[in-house]
């Protein structure tokens, strides 16, 4: 296989030049200095799922407000005689999917022709003839809401609470570590359910109910974060200095707990979707004609056998939001996350 | 570690403790007591019928009985759902099919999971790591009962290879069920595991193993796998409530006669004594489970120390 090369070809001396390597330019930094959330910026891109997942999600929730709002039916009208239509698009009907064909009495047949409703319904109608489109993306809107919402407090309460046992530690944390143990070995679905029965259902009920323990989860991450950095050589070097408490707290410790923080939030959001259908779905949720993910999915499976159009439409939609959020919490996770940087 | 047992097992008993006082009082506070129809009522009948249910009695008189029954396994008498049947008696007689598919989906999840985590790990980057990573993420984010909906529709309903729902059919009536619940524990396994895995296998003893000239299939099973499964302890804590959350709508979905579909029923009926009842059985459950799961890992891999080093 080796072949013998009889002669090296000569190299003209000319395509060599000499150079000096410049002691005072060794330590120069010749790439731009890049910051922390560029950095991150610059992996989440990278990131193929994570950035599609933020493309959809950015999708679903401009969808969720705009979707009731182009659908020409208010969510909650009920039109009886357009009761369990299927969906049906111009368009794409001709396509032979979301047509308006349904199965009645075994056989297919064009439920609009039979019906005489001129009009078209996207997504189709449930059991009273409400218009699934604009119901699917209120519930949409009203599921990211509590999540949103819930999420938001927890950070507020656990990083506060986390905050302020690390920061001070000694035996202010010693006493509220004491508290957060025996919060968090009360078993999340029991918390929730307990509380969800003693207020009238409604969103208020079900926000108050995912958050009254959810919050331990982040004051546990925050404390081991402000734990590790207010011994290290900066903060004392910033105490030297003379800076105030609340100076280090926001100024040194929050920007190193930020990252751990906006991880947490972007987990507990899809947990919080999740615990809000859960308890929607287990007849524990919002109550008719108000409407979330969860109570579509809990109308549709009643007519599954019939309309499962009506289960459908939201149960994609739940799955492709908890799918998304997932993706963006990992790649965020290692975007953020110091321990994978190279 | 008998001193991290000891002190676990106390914070065990406050928590407990702490739950069963705030059933109690939420069950005083709560509408739907047994005399609630009062007014149709005579006064020796409410008497009776309050003397029944020990409401008679005052305050922590009652909260004292309510503590005292529960150290001994009472969970009170059932209000209007099974006419004055013990609770406990209830728990227990529909345990059988809880424990069945719970267990089942367990295991399947977890070997499936095991299995699928080792075989992307060990094809790091290629096609089957992406499917395998694509089917955790799925497998995570769908909820139990959207996925149990759709296994019900179509292997039950359309395709007719299982029962569609009820508990007739001894086995194969747990086998749908069972996959529904086993999703979740199956795909936190399959992350955990390929994570693990990639992990143990650019260790040093995996170097040294190789260079001592050990086969593909025994590095990949006699060193790494080995090591990839200890710490997967740690997440049989979320995959048993992942389990217990899943068959409170599970059950619902496919009819089966245990103990979630009945806590949802006493939802519905307002049955507060069977809710407060079950509640306390699925955190006594869930606290237990949460405490071996952590003991256990201490005792297997020596390296942990559970309470900081000082143990």
């Amino acid at each position: 296989m080796t072949q013998k090369i009889d002669k090296i070809p000569e190299l003209p001396a000319g395509s060599f030049e000499r150079i000096t390597l410049d002691s005072h330019q060794a330590e120069r930094i010749t790439k731009p200095s890049v910051s922390f959330w560029q950095d991150a910026w610059y992996r989440i891109r990278k990131n193929k799922g994570a950035l599609f997942s933020l493309i959809l999600f950015g999708l679903i929730v401009i969808m969720a407000f705009l979707g009731p709002i182009i659908s020409p039916y208010e969510p909650n009208t009920q039109t009886i005689t357009h009761a369990n239509l299927p969906p049906k698009i111009p368009v794409i009907e001709n396509l032979g999917i979301l047509d308006g064909v349904g199965t009645l009495g075994g056989q297919e047949v064009d439920l609009y022709e039979m019906k005489n409703v001129e009009v078209n319904y996207w997504f189709g109608t449930d059991g009273l003839g409400r218009d699934m489109f604009s119901r699917v993306w209120k519930g949409t809107q009203v599921s990211l809401f509590i999540a949103f919402v819930a999420a938001a407090i927890d950070m507020l309460i656990g990083v506060i609470y986390g905050g302020i046992s690390g920061y001070f530690g000694g035996r202010v944390d010693d006493f509220m570590q004491r508290i957060v143990e025996i919060l968090t070995g009360i078993p999340n679905l029991v918390v929730v359910i307990l509380f969800i029965l003693i207020m009238d259902p409604g969103i208020l009920a079900i926000i108050i109910a995912l958050t009254i323990t959810g919050w331990t989860g982040m004051s546990r991450v925050v404390r081991g974060q402000v734990l590790k950095y207010k011994s290290q050589e900066f903060v004392l070097a910033a105490r030297t200095l003379g800076a105030s408490d609340s100076r280090i707290i926001w100024k040194h410790l929050m920007p190193n707990v930020l990252g751990v923080i906006i991880i947490n939030t972007m987990f507990t959001i899809p947990s919080a979707i999740f615990f809000e259908a859960f308890l929607s779905f287990i007849g524990l949720g919002l109550q008719a004609p108000d409407a979330s993910l969860g109570t579509l999915i809990n109308d549709g499976y009643s007519l599954i056998q019939f309309s499962p159009h009506i289960l459908a439409f939201p149960a994609v939609l739940l799955s492709l939001i908890m799918i998304a959020f997932n993706l963006i919490g990992d790649g965020l996770r290692d975007a953020l996350d110091p321990k994978m940087k190279d | 570690m008998a001193k991290y047992i000891g002190k676990r097992l106390i914070y065990m008993v406050i928590t407990l403790a702490l739950i069963a006082t705030f059933t109690f009082f939420l069950m005083k506070v709560l509408p739907g007591s047994p005399v609630a129809s009062a007014d149709k009522l005579s006064p020796e009948q409410r008497a009776v019928v309050e003397a029944r249910y020990g409401l008679n009695e005052p305050l922590p008189v009652q909260y004292f009985n309510y503590m005292f029954g529960l150290v001994q396994g009472d969970l009170g008498i059932s209000i209007n759902q099974f006419k004055g049947a013990n609770v406990t008696d209830v728990i227990l007689s529909r345990m059988g099919p809880s424990a069945q598919i719970g267990f089942q989906g367990m295991l399947l999840g977890t070997v499936l999971g095991i299995l699928l985590g080792m075989i992307a790990a060990l094809r790091q980057n290629t096609w089957v790591d992406y499917t395998s990573t694509f089917v955790a993420i799925v497998g995570i984010s769908i909820p139990s009962f959207v996925f149990a909906s759709l296994l019900q529709y179509w292997f039950g309903l359309k395709w007719g290879l299982f029962p569609v729902a009820l508990w007739k059919d001894g086995f194969m009536s747990s086998v749908l069920p069972s996959i529904a619940l086993a999703m979740f524990p199956l795909a936190t396994a399959a992350r955990f595991i390929r994570t693990e895995m990639i992990e143990v296998l650019g260790s040093d003893y995996i170097t040294l193993a190789k260079a001592k000239g050990a086969s593909g299939s025994e590095i990949a099973f006699k060193h790494a796998f080995r090591n990839a499964l200890i710490p997967l302890i740690t997440v049989l804590g979320p995959m048993a409530v992942s389990i217990l959350t899943g068959s409170l709508v599970v059950e619902q979905i496919f009819a089966i006669p245990g103990i979630g579909e009945q806590f949802v029923k006493s939802i519905m009926v307002s049955d507060f004594s069977i809710i407060m009842g079950t509640t306390i059985f699925f955190s006594v459950f869930l606290i237990v489970i949460i405490l071996l799961v952590d003991i256990l890992y201490g005792v297997i891999d020596p390296r942990i120390r559970l309470s900081g080093g000082k143990s």
